[in-house]
């Protein structure tokens, strides 16, 4: 007999009309790892977040170990063993490992007591679980990975026997991914339970031993992860079929019109973001920049469409160039044919409290096609804006409903809709599918191929290695604000380019992820 | 997710039964508090209301304080529509007095009144924007912040008019602080004479044209904010000023165009006031109107709808306060303006307190219904 850790009864939970869980019913093993998967919506983060003690169920059950739990707050979650890991650390900066950990679970009033007793734990946790941090470091210094660990190590010292990961590996390199995995293994054979909330289906396959399906609020399937696929995996959260490989014709790539010429960028702050920047994007290719977020794609990204003004260098986009004397601005970059797809939809993209149709103007709204003497021409803005929906499929179909109560594909495909119906000569996109769901993404990146064949050069920065693999022609690999190597998308793997990612030159790169035996 | 989604209550609700909901607390604290001194609040009540609309004077009174209240409250919601707070409405419309009075006390010796009056509105908008670009300027530009500078510049606004209006400004021969009388050919006119053009006699009050001239306002803040691409800008940069920057806006141009046009609205308080019924510049004729615009633009939700039934309000209170404090001896000025306090309390800062239980009670309702139904 099988030893369960957590079991959900029927639990059902509804935010004024919107149903977010129905009748969920759950079953983890106790010692396994189990995945959940769903689009955004489905209503897994309510549901974990049920089982943590951020909300509270409407109706249903919560057994811990099969004895009935009552967890109204987090602290009842702690008590009942439950530890969570969320998708944005709850960390202090400037605390070091040590306080971090002992944050909340201080013993008596003075500090020094407790944190001896903790030192002593924690070094006991990390030789059991080979969970290595340094515990004097300052966390603000410590890589993304490690900061994770220390979220873990949290919730071990408050003594978790189950553990909820939310989206772990969004923030991660192939490699700390890696690292991840085996960290989670080690957790799992000392009996530890772990249920890991993801959308990334390659991982789903790579270390879970359940599975269970999420779709509009109600669970729609549970799998032995030995038994199923990819494929029906996407077609049960999606809830129709859906093509995961993009299959896209041979670039046929013209001259160049995006040239970038020993760009270098230093922020307010005075710290260097890009450093001697050099490459070309031709008309009809797209060019995919990778990297670890935070290693100076963004900062490129905003150069390029006039946010922020270069340091040294020069960036040459179709007419336009720009140096640090004439940076140029952003609607400059509009009126000579750059469209940008920002990388932070929800404060860049679109105004979350404007309605669709404003957003759907949001940098063009001096165009004489929206204007009517003084006045915004509500008719012409809105005719267009009912185009847009038409064309990018944008559900609901209603300009005047508030941007921000749209789901995130459809604030994206509104957004690619605006930046594409004036047929840029270049598009730079950022983040194309961050927060979108399969659906969604299948038809996002239709489009963008769709673009490059009629002609225009696209720039792409992604932190989604697959996407970044899939869509681009060639890929531009960045890390500590340098171009480490360019590799044409036929010859990469991701282990090359996790790699790349971290540093090592294109070669070396080669040499060791060929030698490494581990799947991409 | 991180918290749970709010309940979108219908506009009727959001816009109707929560304010009155506030008010009436407002007023029961209010009661309370006037039980404690020992006197009858329904009576208290009942004074007020009879004093502000119970009789044509009171009217007249009371939709004269309303004309101050709805360009102090436009002005501060000009600003906070491009994410401002504007403290200095208050200096604004003082400093834009300045400017209509120079503009007056220039011209009345040989221009005719249908020229003065018009520079003189724009030289009240000219001098209240002035007012308003300095801390607009430190803001956008040096990165000063805006609720300091403005709050700062109410001082030295009142300062600086006390040096004009003690010193050189003052009437030879005069006692008090305060310019000689305009020309007649300068004074807007009354509504009750504007009445009497018609043959229609209404009782002296001090209400004025101004009154038209702040609806007037009103529409024109409506169009300039939601049908104009400069309010659009403008609503951009108050939602968020990065998006602003990447849809080409320039954050600091906008701070600049918002404060000054939220400046020349709160310079028309000098319309009214001066031109309207004081008919000289006078020592502190803006008393406290542009602070408490900031409670009008709160309870209005910025909107001039709700700005104008909000400077309703307040000009109910003030003008029904008044006739409290004199009917009814042991309610002084001081408390009145403890329970004007009070509304403002209660529909401002407090404005989202019973939301909580009105949705409670909503959900409770539709959810009755919804089960009676089915």
């Amino acid at each position: 007999m099988v030893e369960t850790a957590i079991e959900l009864r029927s639990i059902s939970k509804a935010f004024g009309p919107v149903q977010a869980n129905r009748n969920v019913s759950l079953t983890v093993t106790k010692g396994s790892i189990h995945g959940i998967v769903g689009e955004n919506g489905a209503g897994k983060s309510t549901l974990m977040s049920i089982l943590y003690g951020f909300y509270e169920a409407d109706s249903g059950d919560i057994l811990v170990r099969g004895a009935p739990v009552s967890i109204r707050n987090s602290n009842d979650a702690i008590a009942a063993g439950i530890g969570m890991v969320h998708q944005h650390f709850m960390l202090v900066d400037p605390f070091t490992v040590l306080e971090n950990v002992m944050l909340g679970a201080e013993s008596g009033p003075l500090l020094s007591e407790s944190l001896r007793a903790a030192r002593s734990e924690l070094e006991r946790l990390e030789r059991e679980y080979g969970l290595h941090v340094p515990l004097d470091e300052v966390v603000g210094d410590l890589p993304v990975g490690q900061q994770q660990r220390v979220e873990i190590l949290k919730a071990l010292y408050r003594g978790a026997e189950i553990l909820i990961l939310d989206e772990p590996t969004g923030v991660l390199t192939p490699q700390e991914t890696d690292q991840l995995f085996e960290i989670l293994k080690a957790l799992k054979g000392q009996g530890v339970t772990i249920i890991l909330i993801t959308h990334k289906l390659r991982e789903i396959m790579a270390i879970t031993d359940q599975v269970s399906i999420m779709r509009g609020g109600e669970m729609v399937a549970h799998r032995p992860t030995a038994e199923t696929n990819r494929e029906e995996l996407a077609e049960l959260m999606v809830g129709r079929k859906v093509r995961l490989d993009l299959d896209k014709a041979p670039a046929a790539p013209r001259e160049a019109v995006l040239a970038v010429d020993h760009l270098t960028y230093t922020d307010a702050k005075g710290v260097p973001r890009l450093k001697d920047i050099n490459f070309a994007v031709h008309a009809g290719e797209i060019v995919g920049i990778a990297g670890v977020s935070g290693n100076g794609q963004s900062e490129l990204l905003e150069v390029l469409a006039g946010i922020l003004p270069p340091g040294e260098g020069t960036v040459r986009l179709g007419p336009v160039t720009a140096t640090a004397d004439d940076p140029g601005d952003p609607e400059q970059r509009r009126a000579n044919g750059i469209a940008h797809v920002p990388e932070d939809r929800q404060r860049l993209g679109l105004i979350g409290k404007f309605s669709a149709e404003e957003s759907a103007i949001l940098g063009y709204h001096n165009d004489n096609a929206y204007l009517s003497g003084p006045l915004i021409d509500r008719a012409a803005v809105r005719a267009d804006c009912e185009k847009m929906m038409r064309d990018f499929d944008v559900r609901p179909p209603d300009p005047t409903l508030q941007s921000s109560k749209f789901s995130g594909g459809n604030q994206q495909k509104l957004i690619l809709a605006r930046e594409m119906e004036k047929n840029p000569d270049i598009l730079l996109v950022g983040q194309p599918t961050r927060g979108v769901d399969i659906g969604a993404i299948e038809f996002i990146h239709r489009q963008i191929v769709a673009m490059r064949d009629a002609g225009s050069a696209v720039l792409l920065v992604s932190v989604e290695l697959d996407e970044v693999m899939s869509l681009s022609d060639r890929i531009i690999v960045m890390c500590g604000g340098r171009i480490i190597g360019e590799v044409p998308a036929a010859e990469a793997d991701a282990r090359m380019l996790g790699l790349m990612m971290t540093g090592i030159p294109r070669e070396e790169a080669k040499k060791s992820a060929g030698n490494a035996q581990v799947p991409a | 997710m991180s918290n749970a989604p709010r309940i979108t209550l219908p506009a009727w609700i959001d816009v109707g039964v929560i304010p009155l909901l506030n008010i009436l607390m407002a007023l029961v604290a209010a009661g309370l508090v006037i039980l404690v001194i020992g006197e009858d609040p329904l009576q208290a009540v009942q004074v007020m209301i009879q004093g502000a609309v119970g009789y044509d004077e009171g009217i007249g009174y009371t939709l004269y304080y309303t004309t101050n209240f709805i360009f102090t409250g436009l002005a501060v919601s000009m600003a906070f529509h491009a994410g401002l707070f504007n403290i200095g409405g208050e200096g604004q419309a003082y400093f834009g007095g300045l400017g209509i009075g120079l503009v007056v006390l220039a011209l009345d010796g040989f221009a005719p009144g249908f020229l003065i009056v018009p520079l003189a509105i724009a030289g009240g908008a000219l001098f209240g924007a002035g007012w308003a670009f300095i801390p607009a300027y430190l803001q956008a530009y040096r990165g000063s912040h805006i609720v300091i500078t403005t709050i700062m510049f109410n001082f030295i606004a009142a300062a600086l008019m006390v040096y004009l209006l003690a010193g050189v400004m003052r009437e030879g021969g005069n006692m008090s602080p305060e310019t000689r009388e305009f020309a007649d050919a300068a004074f807007l006119p009354f509504m009750h004479e504007v009445f009497a053009w018609f043959g229609v006699t209404i009782t002296r009050t001090p209400l004025n044209l101004s009154l038209a001239w702040a609806l007037v306002c009103c529409v024109l803040v409506y169009l300039f904010i939601w049908r104009t691409r400069w309010g659009y800008e403008l609503r951009t940069v108050g939602q968020s000023e990065r998006a602003a920057v990447y849809a080409g806006i320039s954050p600091p141009r906008i701070v600049l165009m918002a404060m000054c046009l939220s400046g020349a609205l709160a310079g028309f308080v000098g319309v009214n006031e001066l031109l309207g019924v004081q008919h000289r510049l006078l020592l502190n004729f803006s008393s406290g109107y542009g602070f408490t615009g900031i409670a009008v633009a709160l309870m209005g939700r910025n909107h001039p709808i709700g700005i104008v039934l909000a400077s309703l309000l307040f000009g109910l209170l003030y003008q029904g306060g008044a006739e409290l404090a004199f009917e009814m001896p042991t309610i002084t000025k001081e408390m009145v303006v403890a329970l004007q306090g009070l509304v403002i309390l209660f529909s401002g800062a407090l404005a989202y307190m019973s939301r909580p239980w009105v949705e409670r009670i909503y959900l409770l309702a539709r959810g009755g219904s919804v089960r009676k139904g089915a």
